[in-house]
């Protein structure tokens, strides 16, 4: 082998480590913790990868994704949703540097739980962080600007918006890891798609076809409840389904992976996966499975204000079927008027 | 807002509501023709995403007809419909967008008056509360 071609195979077999890149927008950043929950199958991947941004572990800076060529990261994996410009910025140049762009998490694939803020705008959101909260201390009223003067030169922050958004609302993705993380096999298995080159055809969501009850391991039979719980109002915990023993349980409207673990510890689902294959509105899907059940035994014999009062148990329906999702509703804000 | 015609989509059981619709068009009962009629096997088979999507691309209003109670052809699917309609407009209400714009009635094969009544109230009704806003919603 001539010393040129061996040069060429050296760099082929550099060129083979994957460039990853890991962002987080409107987040928690358990999803962060999620990567590390991986363990030790952390160093797999740092062994068949190099990392070029990753804002919460490492010193990067902004103009150094700038400055790279586009196309010049393999995967981005982006979790958290759109609720400022930063973020909105930031997506759109990841989108720009990568080959492939993974929404991972609940809050960038739904929007997730920042998402909830959908019922309310920027306005009252600032009147109460910074002007009528009780605990503050603000005479001035002020409250954050996006440009301000002062003698030094112009200080700018990014705007906030009034709506959450999930990022396929601003840019054009590739990939779906849902969950609230999404669960380690679950990352392991697209990383694995990835570093084969077996990837599924654009768009998918990496997870299962099925529901979270399908994964879930207490028993099923036919489902009537006379009357909603939460789980600290069982009087006796039985080993069944949750809906049976009257605890909203969004298990049947939920996409699986997690293996049902929140069943698992005796706790309901609370629809972090999104909605199941096909079905345009996670929390619609819910609505109609919930009052399909709820008060059906002596349904013929009921009469409307009982009725009503059997939906007036469900004290919350945005935050009870929408936790996770409400960006992604087919209504998914508030109406100003 | 003189000149605002509201848009209803009707969603309209087959052995009932459907065929007291037609009773009201061939014994030539007069209401408003705002209303698109579309028709199910069954109340029950509306689900709460059609109306959501019916409001969602600018329906003024939706109007969801089945069987009385105790005759719904396939016995509980009425029933149902009621209590997923009652939850559904909670949620509405959450998003400021007013329930009344959904609307579920029992009409018969023989109630064509009803019918026209029923359209012709929900057209005032909508007229009042003027377009529907989610039409200009943007996230
Ligand atoms: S068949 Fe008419 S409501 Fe079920």
């Amino acid at each position: 082998m001539s010393k040129k071609k061996k040069e060429n195979k050296k760099d082929a077999g550099k060129k083979k480590k994957l460039q990853l890149a890991f962002y987080w927008a409107a987040s928690c950043g358990g999803c962060e913790i999620a990567v590390l929950d991986i363990d030790e199958k952390i160093l797999d991947v740092v062994a068949v990868a190099d990392i070029l941004f990753w804002p919460v572990a490492l010193d990067f800076k902004y103009k150094d994704v700038e400055a790279m060529k586009d196309n010049t990261i393999d995967v981005c994996f982006f979790n958290g949703g759109i609720r400022n410009s930063e973020q909105e910025q930031i997506a759109k140049l990841l989108r720009k540097k990568s080959k492939v762009m993974v929404a991972f998490g609940a809050c960038a694939v739904l929007g997730g739980i920042p998402g909830l803020a959908n019922v309310t705008n920027k306005k009252e959101i600032f009147d109460v962080v910074y002007k009528d909260n009780p605990s503050l201390d603000n005479p001035k009223k002020i409250v954050p600007k996006t440009s301000v003067k002062v003698k030094e030169g112009t200080l700018t922050l990014p705007e906030f918006y009034d709506s959450v958004s999930r990022l396929d609302h601003v840019i054009d993705v590739d990939y779906y890891l849902p969950g609230c993380p999404p669960v380690p096999d679950l990352i392991m298995t697209a990383v694995g798609a990835i570093v084969e080159g077996k990837l599924p055809p654009k768009g998918s969501v990496i997870g299962p076809l099925k529901s979270v009850c399908d994964e879930c391991r207490f028993e099923k039979s036919e489902k009537k409840i006379k009357e909603i719980k939460r789980i600290y109002e069982l009087d006796k915990f039985e080993e069944k389904c949750l809906l049976e023993q009257g605890v909203i349980c969004m298990g049947p409207a939920t996409r699986g992976s997690c293996e049902a673990r929140c069943l698992d510890a005796n706790m309901p689902c609370t629809g972090c996966g999104g909605p199941t294959p096909n079905a345009l509105d996670q929390g619609a899907k819910m609505i109609s499975a919930l009052a399909s059940i709820l008060g059906i035994e002596g349904e013929e014999n009921m009469s409307d204000e009982e009725v009503e009062k059997l939906i007036e148990q469900v004290v919350d329906p945005v935050g009870t079927f929408y936790k996770y999702g409400l960006p992604s509703a087919l209504i998914n804000r508030r109406v100003d008027k | 807002m003189k000149d605002f015609e509201p848009n209803i989509i009707g969603f309209l059981c087959n052995w009932c509501s459907y065929a007291g619709a037609d009773l009201a068009g061939t014994s030539r009962m007069k209401y408003p023709p705002n209303i698109k009629s579309i028709r199910v096997m069954c109340s029950g088979r509306v689900d709460p995403i059609f109306i959501l999507e019916a409001l969602k691309k600018g329906a003024d209003g939706v109007l969801v007809a089945g069987c009385h109670p105790g005759d719904c052809h396939y016995q509980s699917g009425n029933y149902k419909t009621n209590r997923r309609i009652k939850l559904l407009k909670k949620f509405l209400e959450e998003m400021a967008v007013n329930p009344n714009r959904v609307r579920f009635e029992y009409v018969s094969a023989s109630e064509g008056a009803k019918f026209a009544t029923i359209v012709t109230e929900f057209v005032d009704e909508l007229k009042k509360m003027g377009p529907n806003p989610l039409k200009d919603v943007k996230v």
